[in-house]
């Protein structure tokens, strides 16, 4: 079987390969931390491209409920229609929703599902889904049919760690946390994003993204997908590399620095050292 | 095979269960990984680590057990003290002087000597070629050179000769159980989310749709209302000035924090101890304060109490009238906090100083007979415990 491994768009560390790999051998989901901004949902379509398999994605929302992953029964619409007397009625496979759980299940070739965001459900909805990640398959109390996965589906579960998640469910998924690369992967992440940028305004710009991560009390560091963002602009612009250099100690606002800092206080205390490093110097 | 890696790990306190311990041994069955030492530490990682909290502890007990070391015994290996370690200079070798520094042998044999240099020494040190500290030449320690160097402590790879990836703890960060960090802020902030709110966002209005059923002459007609969010009232007592100049980027940081978090959240800063006067704007503290009474009159009970402060004070400061460092104090600093927590239904105390030391500072432990044990440290697991007693 082919493995997963670094693309030409994700670079993928050695462990994480390794995480990835386990979860797809042994057919147990992978739970995914880590910084926001690190790739967690996008290693879900990465794996699928590179195993060559269809990619289901269910986001999860604070409404979202487990149940809705397997199926919905929309009682509501057939109290409708037993008022107005439409003939679907009398079959209640017609108003049985399928979920993305069971499309996954019913898929005749192996899928990928992402259940992106897990920590943002309820407390509960982890648990609820136990036995149907475990067994891969569920009961459908309303037809009485139990619906086993053809093909079990990698799993790839994300987390921003808003909620813990419980034992029992953890216990069965491998997990991997994302680290915030170093400047080496970053180098090859923006290589792998943007192979024509100029080499000289890549630096530079990894110089002020790694100067402004170290700034501390920052709300909100920015992360991989704002460098990419950032790049993205600069390369638009053409700006020149020299419109980003600054002497060690002296911190500049950085052209188009709406892209890396996203909020109003970061902008300010910024603003404010930039200011005390420019009376200083 | 490779039992005494499970047995270390639920002895470090990792709650890895036999579950997980057969899938790993599944997934080494089944060739996920070749045979390659990083390879089996990153599926162990996978497999028996599920919380980016416990990661450090797993890298030093992987460290402990796959060597094939007892974990020494007296200042364990990864342990020393960071003041040893701290770098006070950087030596710099000419390649000539790099040349000349001998390797030591194999890798067994480094750790062997580590060990036993662990066992003769027992000051810091720094410089030199034999002992374990910094800046030196001797294979041990850290910010120095030796081609064949384990590297304890350092944060940074200086000459990019790391020996093994799990010696560098790259997740201490994460360990919850150490103060917290930039990172372990948000976690720590999560917690406190959790406690603000609870509870889906929408569910049935029965009454409301049986009627407008009824109404609509019996065409079914929902009807839907917002769940009823927990909103839970946090008063913030804030000590600043004087013994918290060390705490208070800390103090800040959670205070600003979770103005984002709650609803409904007042401040009120105070001195080492509350007493009959506090205020709101630290500059202006001694023009523009505001009775405690006040405070007591405008928050109702089901406001949650929250104090911050590290309680290092003299103790006549808390037990008598008068004892006051800035002012003359009609009613004794213990008469207010216990009229505040009488007040308050719910209240606890978080202290930023760590809990081992609490029993040495004797109002601290004054504070904490105070407010009947409800004292947290400033910890993401204090902030955890807090939360619990204050949502109970």
């Amino acid at each position: 079987m082919a493995g997963f491994k670094s693309t030409e768009h994700y670079i993928a560390s050695r462990d994480l390969e390794v995480a990835v790999n386990a979860a797809v051998t042994l057919q147990r989901p992978l739970l995914v931390k880590g910084e926001p901004g690190t790739g967690k949902t996008v290693l879900a379509h990465e794996v699928a491209q590179a195993l060559g398999k269809p990619l289901i994605e269910w986001h999860i929302k604070s409404t979202t409920k487990a149940q809705q992953g397997l199926y919905e029964y929309d009682a509501v619409s057939r109290l409708r229609d037993g008022q107005l007397g439409d003939e679907r009625v009398h079959d209640i496979r017609n108003y049985i929703i399928r979920g993305k759980l069971w499309e996954a299940f019913a898929s005749d070739q192996q899928a990928v599902v992402l259940i992106d965001e897990i920590d943002k459900a309820d407390i509960e909805f982890p648990n609820d889904l136990l036995l149907e990640l475990d067994r891969m398959q569920f009961f459908v109390y309303e037809t009485r049919e139990t619906v086993v996965a053809k093909q079990r589906p990698i799993i790839l579960i994300t987390s921003n760690n808003e909620k813990e998640l419980p034992d029992a469910f953890l216990r069965r998924c491998f997990f991997h946390y994302i680290r915030f690369p170093d400047r080496d992967t970053m180098e090859k992440i923006v290589q792998a994003h943007y192979p024509d940028i100029r080499k000289d305004l890549a630096r530079e710009a990894l110089n002020v993204f790694f100067q402004i991560r170290d700034v501390p009390g920052l709300k909100k560091k920015p992360a991989t997908s704002e460098l990419l963002d950032w790049l993205k602009l600069l390369m638009v612009e053409d700006l020149p590399a020299d419109a980003l250099r600054s002497n060690e100690k002296q911190l500049v606002i950085p052209p188009l620095h709406g892209a890396l800092l996203k909020n109003e206080q970061d902008v300010h205390l910024f603003e404010r050292l930039a200011f005390l490093a420019r009376r200083g110097g | 095979m490779f039992a005494h890696l499970i047995l270390g790990l639920r002895a470090a306190g990792l709650p890895t269960s036999i579950t997980e311990w057969l899938t790993l041994m599944g997934a080494m069955k089944e060739g996920v990984v070749e045979y390659s030492v990083d390879d089996f530490y990153f599926l162990a990682r996978a497999t028996l680590v599920k919380d980016e909290r416990h990661l450090d502890k797993f890298d030093r007990v992987f460290a402990a057990c796959f060597k094939g070391l007892e974990p020494p015994e007296g200042i364990p290996v990864q342990d020393l003290p960071e003041e040893w370690l701290r770098k006070l200079a950087e030596k710099m070798l000419t390649p000539e002087e790099m040349a000349k520094i001998e390797a030591l042998g194999g890798l067994d044999a480094l750790m062997k000597r580590l060990q036993e240099l662990l066992d003769e020494q027992k000051g810091r040190h720094q410089g030199g070629s034999k002992w374990i500290g910094t800046a030196g030449t001797s294979p041990f320690g850290a910010y120095g050179y030796n081609p064949e160097g384990v590297r304890i402590g350092q944060d940074r790879s200086r000459h990019r000769r790391a020996v093994k990836v799990w010696d560098k703890r790259e997740f201490k960060d994460l360990d919850d159980t150490v103060e917290l960090g930039t990172r372990g802020m948000k976690v720590a902030l999560r917690r406190l989310r959790r406690f603000a709110r609870q509870g889906a966002a929408t569910e049935l209005d029965m009454p409301d749709t049986i009627k407008s059923t009824a109404n609509n002459a019996g065409m079914l007609d929902l009807k839907m209302v917002p769940e009823r969010h927990n909103t839970v009232k946090v008063l913030l007592f804030l000590d600043i000035g004087g013994s918290m100049d060390d705490h208070i980027r800390l103090t800040e940081e959670l205070f600003s924090a979770c103005r984002t978090e709650f609803k409904h959240l007042e401040h009120y800063y105070f001195h080492n101890c509350p007493y009959e006067r506090v205020w709101k704007n630290n500059r202006r503290r001694h023009e523009e304060v505001i009775p405690t009474w006040q405070v007591l009159r405008t928050y109702g009970p089901d406001y949650k109490l929250i104090f911050v402060g590290d309680g290092a004070m003299s103790p006549y400061e808390i037990t008598m009238q008068g004892g006051s460092v800035e002012h003359w104090n009609e009613e004794a600093g213990s008469v207010w906090v216990e009229r505040l927590t009488g007040h308050y239904r719910r209240s606890a105390w978080l202290n930023p100083t760590p809990k081992q030391s609490w029993g040495h500072v004797r109002s601290i432990t004054m504070l904490n007979d105070l407010m009947e044990g409800r004292m947290y440290p400033l910890t993401v697991n204090g902030i955890d415990e807090m939360t619990r007693e204050l949502s109970r």
